[in-house]
């Protein structure tokens, strides 16, 4: 006897169910719901569709014909309104139809953010045509779009938009673009093409309101920016669709729960879709929704089979950025990475091993061979044979490993060594052949590795190949074992590749780890900060403890907290408040220190937020005694009280801190300004030193009273106190635009060289002016005080995560 | 009585970070990679008792903050030349919850 089908929802599994129980030739009388006024059609080419390579009529899979050839009454625009299981009949709007077998196919639901401006007309989500016709509309009116929303859907909503040439720009929540398919550089190289493309992207957008009257006119984010909008697309997500389900009493999660044959608690009612849970899981994407359809067919036609989760691969249909995800690719015990990078070409690879067997991958830039690596995922390869060479793909399997000097021996003399400035290997051959016998003076004569300087190593060779044993590869210093740049190379990759996160430096500097260690991470930080103020954004993370938690950590896991007094002058109230705060926090050591302050002593760590409120109350702030940054400007009483003192050196102290406190150096910064040439601040031992004469102010450099005892070099004598100001600002900009990590004035200018700094601060006023001005830049971010913000902010930081002390073990 | 101890969220650790959770018998620290993987050892480094809990992640180690030496998140082994290794207990993450297996509660003893 012919059974009675009713089927809700007319998405992509339900359409593949429907094909399979045709093509077995079941007796099935079915009937087709769809909210949506149109049939079966191919939601994953809606992209397409949307950036105009498709049109509707390309995407749909059954037409009006296929379901009048297989009998099915369509009852398309109709939204089902009960389920009653107990008669079993499903009514819509147009009225009740029996069934015998039940499939839900209600798919998902786009995810809307609970802002206000959330229901005002331009805002729009994307599931299907109908969204889509929406953005096509909007977008021949031309004017401003914001997507709220980087992962899959999202960035290509957003690219559509572009090519129909709106101005885009992607709001993203989280760090990195598709947080869930890509890692940190994968997310950095699609962020790259997707600007490149047009689309502005900007992380860690957390949307606080849609803004407007009668039509959305911007968004406005939690952080007070404001951007303009005249279509806002939300793309931040998905869940399933189950209220039906829900209302008709059947067992639901998150998702419609489902056994292995597909049906729901009630045997007679299967799911199937972006609707359904099992086993723990949701689906988003379509190979999983097909398996299940043809498993809903099998049970549908009383045959045995079991649907089984198994590995997804993601691609994201945006021309021009080739991206593909499959696996696991979390870091993880007993897991290993291999990953490789080509900077020039933006490619990046990473794969993740598990006892000789590839669990995880991603790809960007240069996808040719995942369909490879993800065939080793899913039937768990055993990869320990190829393991040297798996990174390169399937073309390197198999035969002796290279070995890298005979691959450059091999490479013809029209081989492009230096990209940057197109050198090939015979001309750094001729170059060779005319004398040059090392690195420096084939980059004088050819100027190959002399931009980007990742060819480095590759000229290096070219070097070793020709000259034989003549040449010896140099050891050249590298930041450590992450890299085989020098901390030269990363600094001028930064600011010439324009470099603003530390995931782009890995990426475009060939970094050998995924993330970094605790050498280089530091310094990049800096460096990123220091060159792009604006753009780069500290990470905690990459800070060592005491800067990370702004005070100095001790032996014994406590911290030492000093106020900042400035130029060394305090008040009776500021003793007391210190003097309480001792007392209160029960602090064992209180000590004055030699930068003319003083010191607590053995503050724990969970104390720090309360005793910097209380600090902060008396009108007291960090002062910043644990930072590579400035420290304290030192003064001797000057004018104000001594009887030789020839300027205000206190005052001019003061002004100096004010000015100075908060910025970043490469190492620490120690002022000191003394009032006459007896020196009783000891300025001529310190970073920077003045020395105040009759005749105004005289500015030394590079003094140091450490490991190594240096007294400074006179870099300039100016007639006023601002000027002074100025030409410390100024050195110190240089100073933090071009020194190494960790190297003190002294350090740096032992390598450039005291003409090379009075040449750009001495001689050159416009150079002075501009390194003022961008040091000011600077300041307008780092010139605050962060204890009033982490004891404001992040004080739960400081505390234990957890006190199980009270827990018993058992 | 379930074998897991729910923590906190696993938000509240910074990724590349740590966070300190104490115990009747001393502190254990609990440590976020970047890949978003959770790992729990005795907070105190094997050369002079450091706070791990403070040191720089990267990859699935953590640099002691006091001398520099680097320990494996996963065995609590000092890396390179040095020697000494620290206990690690079972950690995972559900549900965005960040669980503990009752066990690390047990008397331990520092190593």
């Amino acid at each position: 006897m012919t059974q009675k089908l009713v089927v809700i929802g007319a998405g992509m599994a339900s359409g593949r169910v429907l094909e399979h129980l045709f093509d077995a030739g079941a007796d099935y009388d079915v009937t087709l719901f769809n909210a949506e006024a149109r049939g079966n059609y191919n939601r994953i080419m809606l992209s397409p569709v949307l950036s105009g390579d498709k049109t509707y009529d390309d995407i749909v899979t059954h037409d009006a014909d296929w379901y009048a050839e297989h009998g099915v009454t369509c009852r398309f625009g109709e939204h089902v309104t009960e389920i009653d299981r107990d008669a079993k009949t499903v009514t819509g709007q147009n009225g009740t139809v029996p069934y015998d077998k039940l499939l839900i196919a209600t798919g998902s639901a786009p995810f809307i953010i609970p802002v206000q401006g959330k229901d005002l007309p331009g805002v729009i989500t994307y599931r299907d045509l109908d969204d889509t016709n929406a953005m096509i509309d909007a977008a021949a009116r031309g004017g401003k779009a914001v997507v709220i929303g980087g992962g899959l859907l999202g960035l290509e909503a957003a690219a559509g938009l572009v090519e129909r040439g709106m101005d885009v720009t992607v709001l993203h929540l989280m760090g990195h673009l598709m947080e869930r398919q890509l890692d940190e550089s994968a997310g950095f190289l699609l962020r790259r093409d997707l600007h490149d493309k047009g689309v502005k992207v900007i992380c860690q957008a957390s949307t606080a309101a849609i803004l407007g009257d009668t039509h959305v006119e911007g968004v406005m984010l939690e952080d007070n920016t404001g951007l303009e909008a005249d279509l806002v697309v939300m793309a931040v997500g998905i869940r399933p669709e189950t209220r039906l389900a829900t209302d008709a009493g059947l067992s639901v999660a998150r998702g419609v729960e489902v056994n292995a044959q597909m049906q729901t608690s009630d045997p007679d009612i299967l799911a199937v879709g972006e609707c359904v849970e099992f086993d723990g899981h949701l689906f988003g994407l379509v190979a999983p929704l097909y398996d299940q359809a043809k498993v809903v067919a099998r049970t549908l036609l009383d045959e045995p089979a079991a649907f089984v989760v198994k590995e997804l691969s993601t691609k994201l249909k945006v021309t021009g950025c080739d991206l593909f995800s499959a696996g696991d690719f979390a870091d993880g015990e007993g897991r290993e990475d291999i990953v490789f990078r080509d900077p020039m070409r933006g490619v990046y690879r990473r794969l993740v091993v598990e006892d000789d067997i590839l669990v995880g991958a991603v790809m960007y830039g240069d996808t040719a061979d995942s369909s490879w690596y993800f065939g080793l995922i899913r039937d768990k390869t055993d990869i320990s044979e190829m393991r040297d060479t798996l990174i390169f793909g399937p073309a390197y399997q198999g035969g002796t490993p290279l070995d890298p000097l005979a691959a450059v021996a091999a490479l013809p003399r029209d081989a492009e060594i230096c990209g940057c400035n197109g050198i090939c290997k015979g001309q750094i051959e001729d170059a060779i052949a005319g004398g040059a016998t090392d690195l420096g003076t084939v980059r004088a004569t050819t100027k190959a590795s002399g931009s980007c300087g990742t060819c480095t190593g590759l000229v290096e060779q070219v070097l070793a190949v020709t000259l034989g044993d003549d040449f010896v590869v140099p050891a050249a210093a590298s930041i450590c074992g992450c890299t085989d740049m020098t901390h030269e190379d990363v600094r001028r990759m930064i600011k010439s590749q324009k470099l603003t996160s530390m995931p782009a430096v890995w990426q475009e500097c060939g970094w050998k780890t995924s993330c970094g260690c605790h050498v280089c991470r530091p310094a990049l930080n800096f460096y990123l900060l220091a060159d792009w103020p604006l753009e780069y954004q500290d990470d905690p993370q990459s800070r060592f403890i005491n800067e990370r938690k702004h005070a100095n950590i001790q032996k014994d896991g406590t911290f030492s907290v000093v106020p900042r007094m400035w130029g060394g002058i305090t008040t009776p109230d500021e003793l007391r408040a210190i003097a309480d705060a001792a007392d209160k926090y029960m602090v064992p050591t209180v000590k004055v220190t030699g930068g003319q302050r003083i010191d607590l002593l053995g503050v724990k760590s969970e104390d720090l937020p309360d005793i910097w409120a209380d600090l902060n109350a008396a009108g007291m702030v960090s002062g910043h005694a644990y930072s590579k940054g400035l420290r304290t400007v030192k003064t001797c009483v000057g004018t104000d009280h001594c009887r030789f003192g020839t300027q205000d050196s206190t005052g001019l102290g003061i002004k100096l801190e004010k000015e100075l406190w908060g910025s970043w150096t490469p190492h620490k910064l120690k002022l000191a300004v003394s009032g006459c040439p007896r020196n009783c601040a000891e300025a001529t031992c310190k970073d920077i030193g003045v020395v105040c004469v009759d005749s105004g102010y005289q500015v030394s450099i590079g003094g140091a009273a450490g490991m190594d005892v240096k007294e400074t070099e006179l870099l300039v004598q100016v007639p006023t106190e601002q000027d002074a100001i100025n030409v410390i600002k100024a050195v110190t900009q240089l100073y933090r635009e071009n020194a190494k990590y960790l190297d003190r004035i002294y350090k740096w200018m032992g390598k450039v060289g005291l003409d090379w700094i009075k040449k750009r601060i001495v001689d050159d006023l416009d150079e002075r002016a501009a390194l003022v001005d961008r040091f000011e830049l600077s300041q307008s971010i780092y010139r605050k005080d962060p204890w009033a913000e982490h004891s404001s902010q992040k004080a739960d930081s400081y505390r234990p995560l957890a006190n199980l002390s009270l827990e018993a073990a058992e | 009585m379930s074998n897991w101890i729910d923590i906190a969220a696993l938000d509240e650790i910074p990724q590349r970070g740590a966070r300190m959770v104490k115990t009747a018998l001393g502190c254990v620290a609990v440590f976020r990679t970047g890949a978003d993987e959770v790992f729990a050892l005795d907070n105190a480094c094997p050369h002079k008792a450091g706070p791990l809990a403070e040191g720089i992640v990267h990859g699935k180690s953590v640099t002691c903050p006091l001398h520099n030496w680097i320990i494996s998140l996963e065995t609590g082994e000092a890396q390179g030349q040095d020697e000494g290794r620290v206990a690690t207990y079972p950690a995972r993450i559900e549900n965005g919850r960040v669980l503990l297996d009752r066990a690390f509660l047990r008397a331990r003893v520092a190593a």
